[in-house]
């Protein structure tokens, strides 16, 4: 009894007709745009790609826990603040304290996976939406942060991270860098440049692949996997597309929900150890606004806001595409305030186009 | 027959609930409904907006739980602690507008808190090829043949929707189908299919419970009917002892609507 009112589909149509077209379209846009602009700046050269790259891991990071998290139904706006909070945490306990830095790190990630856990009950419990409990936590962490770096170092800015943590076994995990020996291959046969002068000499300008970086992809990989090949994917799924039916045949919509919002918080703790790692200092003022770029990114994934809808590699994607921007408009030399112009403007297309895709796969009108 | 001699009432009836009672702070939902559901037949549950029927069947089916009264499942005292309870059991709900999230892919609906799963390394994974190929099939016995089986929900019609959502109830061993006004928003054509599923189920000896408040769908599949009225129930009759008439001026109290009826001439 196939309706003969249902067109056909091609094969090709069907393969284009996906939550991630208008991420994969943007991503063209971008490259394509800054192939033109930027191709002679240095920004396709391997320290110009290492560049970009970095940028868009750090932005991937975050985003595959909002990903998750709104297609669960929820936002988390704390995650900016939760990035500034660990940093601080760390550093304070590993220069002030003087505790070993695998240590700190450790208790860094179980206080934010525990804050996270406390922003999803209160969501659950209060059933409050998320938007006002995280943007509470916004403030308090944020506040928290800065009262703590100031109460115990009269400063905002805590230094002296990178000597602490020479030789910990954790610490290169999120600030150190792989394969290094290809790259000095890479180097010796001429592929990428070397240092001409100075203590590096001889040695490549990109010295391997940074952990932040694979970091990032085994997020992705991870966050695709859970999502589209197991049961606990369903789940979130349902618990976003309509949470009172999930309930009823049996998804325990409550641990969904607290499970990501915990989830979403080890992201920003593991944004904020690679870059507490990176600069060997930590800020108080560390992840502003990182709570909306990673929502940006999301949307441009071709996430649905309300929730029960989206995709991890078009979250990663949106990411991709605005680390390229930003940077991009740093190498062509225009005008770097003109990056916010930009990004709306991207934004504001990838999201008719999505809503365009989404109503063709999912029969909405 | 080998069958052990035993009261035929309760090797036949699945669910027997009796007296039931609902609370609700000072508002009294239900007063006293005994209700039962025997196997293989359809038992419609009528009445107006607000006479109780949804609470009753939420009573039925875990969400609540009784403030008296007693719920019989295969003879044996049941309470229900949650819905997920009631479906193990073999009570299956298939809510009006609940059954089905439009944005998922119909696979995916159907196997919604019971994924099956295998091995993949030292992970479990979806099993997508095995739950796949059961929706096409179980979706065909039901007279609906997919173009494919991760369509998205949305892109089926009302009726097709719940019969997806009664495929699964019976492919996952109900005894007894609770079908929350499965009709109420559906045109004639997509109502006569859901009527035709609920006549095939029945035929597989599952109990289905039609709530409804449209006389002409409980007339034509249903073997008893039950009116309930303000919490109470207004009795029980068999197919045959009673007309649509009769049913329809019970639901509505009589007087009004029939005086109503003869200024529309009979349509309501």
């Amino acid at each position: 009894m196939t309706d003969e009112r249902v067109k056909q589909v091609s094969k090709l149509r069907r393969a284009m007709i996906r939550p991630e077209l208008g991420a994969i379209c943007g991503t063209i846009l971008v490259f394509a745009l800054f192939l033109m602009i930027a191709g002679d700046s240095g920004m396709f050269a391997p320290e110009g790609i290492r560049n970009w790259t970095i940028v868009s891991a750090q932005f991937a990071i975050i985003a595959v826990g909002a990903c998750l998290l709104m297609i669960a139904g929820e936002f988390d706006l704390s995650v900016g603040s939760m990035i500034g909070f660990a940093g601080i945490v760390i550093a304070i306990l590993s220069v002030q304290w003087g505790w070993p830095v695998w240590l700190a790190i450790m208790v860094a990630f179980a206080v934010c996976i525990a804050l996270g856990a406390l922003n999803g009950f209160l969501v659950v419990k209060t059933g409050l939406p998320s938007f006002i409990v995280t943007l509470a936590f916004l403030y308090i962490l944020r506040g928290m942060t800065i009262w703590l770096s100031i109460l115990t170092t009269r400063k905002t800015i805590i230094g002296g991270v990178k000597d602490v943590a020479e030789g910990d076994w954790l610490a290169p995990v999120f600030g150190g860098t792989i394969l290094k020996g290809l790259f000095q291959w890479f180097a010796d046969i001429g592929l990428i440049d070397t240092f001409i002068r100075g203590t590096r000499e001889g040695q490549p300008v990109v010295s391997g692949i940074p952990m932040l970086i694979i970091w990032a992809l085994v997020l992705i990989i991870f966050g695709h996997w859970l999502l589209t090949k197991t049961k606990f994917g369903n789940w979130i799924f349902a618990t976003g597309g309509d949470s009172q039916a999930a309930r009823y045949v049996g998804v325990p919509v409550n641990r969904v929900k607290i499970l990501m919002f915990m989830f979403t918080a080890f992201c920003a703790c593991v944004f904020a150890t690679a870059q507490v790692m990176e600069f060997g200092s930590a800020a108080a003022d560390r992840g502003l606004l990182k709570e909306f770029e990673a929502i940006i990114c999301v949307v441009i994934g071709g996430a649905l806001l309300t929730g029960g809808y989206g995709s991890v590699i078009g979250a990663a994607l949106g990411a991709l595409v605005f680390g390229v921007v930003q940077q991009g408009l740093f190498f062509s030399g225009a005008e770097s305030s003109l990056f916010r112009v930009f990004l709306g403007t991207i934004l504001i297309m990838a999201v008719i186009l999505n809503t365009y895709i989404r109503r063709m796969i999912t029969g909405e009108r | 027959m080998s069958t052990p001699i035993v009261d035929m009432r309760d090797v036949e009836t699945i669910v027997d609930m009796r007296n039931i009672e609902k609370h609700f702070g000072p508002v009294i939902a239900l007063a006293g409904v005994s209700f039962d559901v025997r196997a293989g037949e359809c038992h419609c549950l009528l009445g107006d907006n607000g006479a109780g029927k949804s609470t009753f069947i939420k009573t039925m089916a875990g969400v609540h739980k009784p403030t008296s009264g007693e719920i019989l499942f295969e003879g044996k005292t049941m309470s229900f602690d949650s819905p997920r309870d009631a479906m193990e059991a073999g009570v299956a709900t298939v809510y009006q507008d609940l059954a089905m999230i439009p944005l998922m892919s119909v696979t995916r609906n159907f196997w919604m808190g019971r994924e099956p799963e295998k091995k993949f390394g030292p992970f479990k994974v979806m099993d997508f090829k095995k739950a796949n190929s059961v929706t096409m099939e179980e979706m065909k016995k039901m007279g609906i043949n997919l173009r494919e089986p991760d369509q998205a929900v949305g892109t089926l019609s009302g009726g097709e929707r719940q019969t997806v959502a009664i495929a699964r109830a019976v492919y996952f061993g109900a005894k007894v189908l609770i079908l929350d006004e499965p009709t109420s928003a559906l045109g004639v054509r997509q109502t006569s299919n859901v009527l035709a599923t609920i006549d095939r189920v029945r035929k597989t000896g599952i109990g289905v419970v039609f709530i409804t408040h449209n006389v002409r769908h409980a007339m034509a599949v249903g073997d008893r009917f039950t009116v309930l009225d303000r919490g109470k129930t207004l009795g029980t009759a068999k197919r045959g002892e009673i007309t649509a008439e009769e049913l329809q001026e019970m639901m509505a109290g009589g007087q009004e609507l029939a005086k109503l009826e003869g200024s529309l001439g009979g349509t309501v």
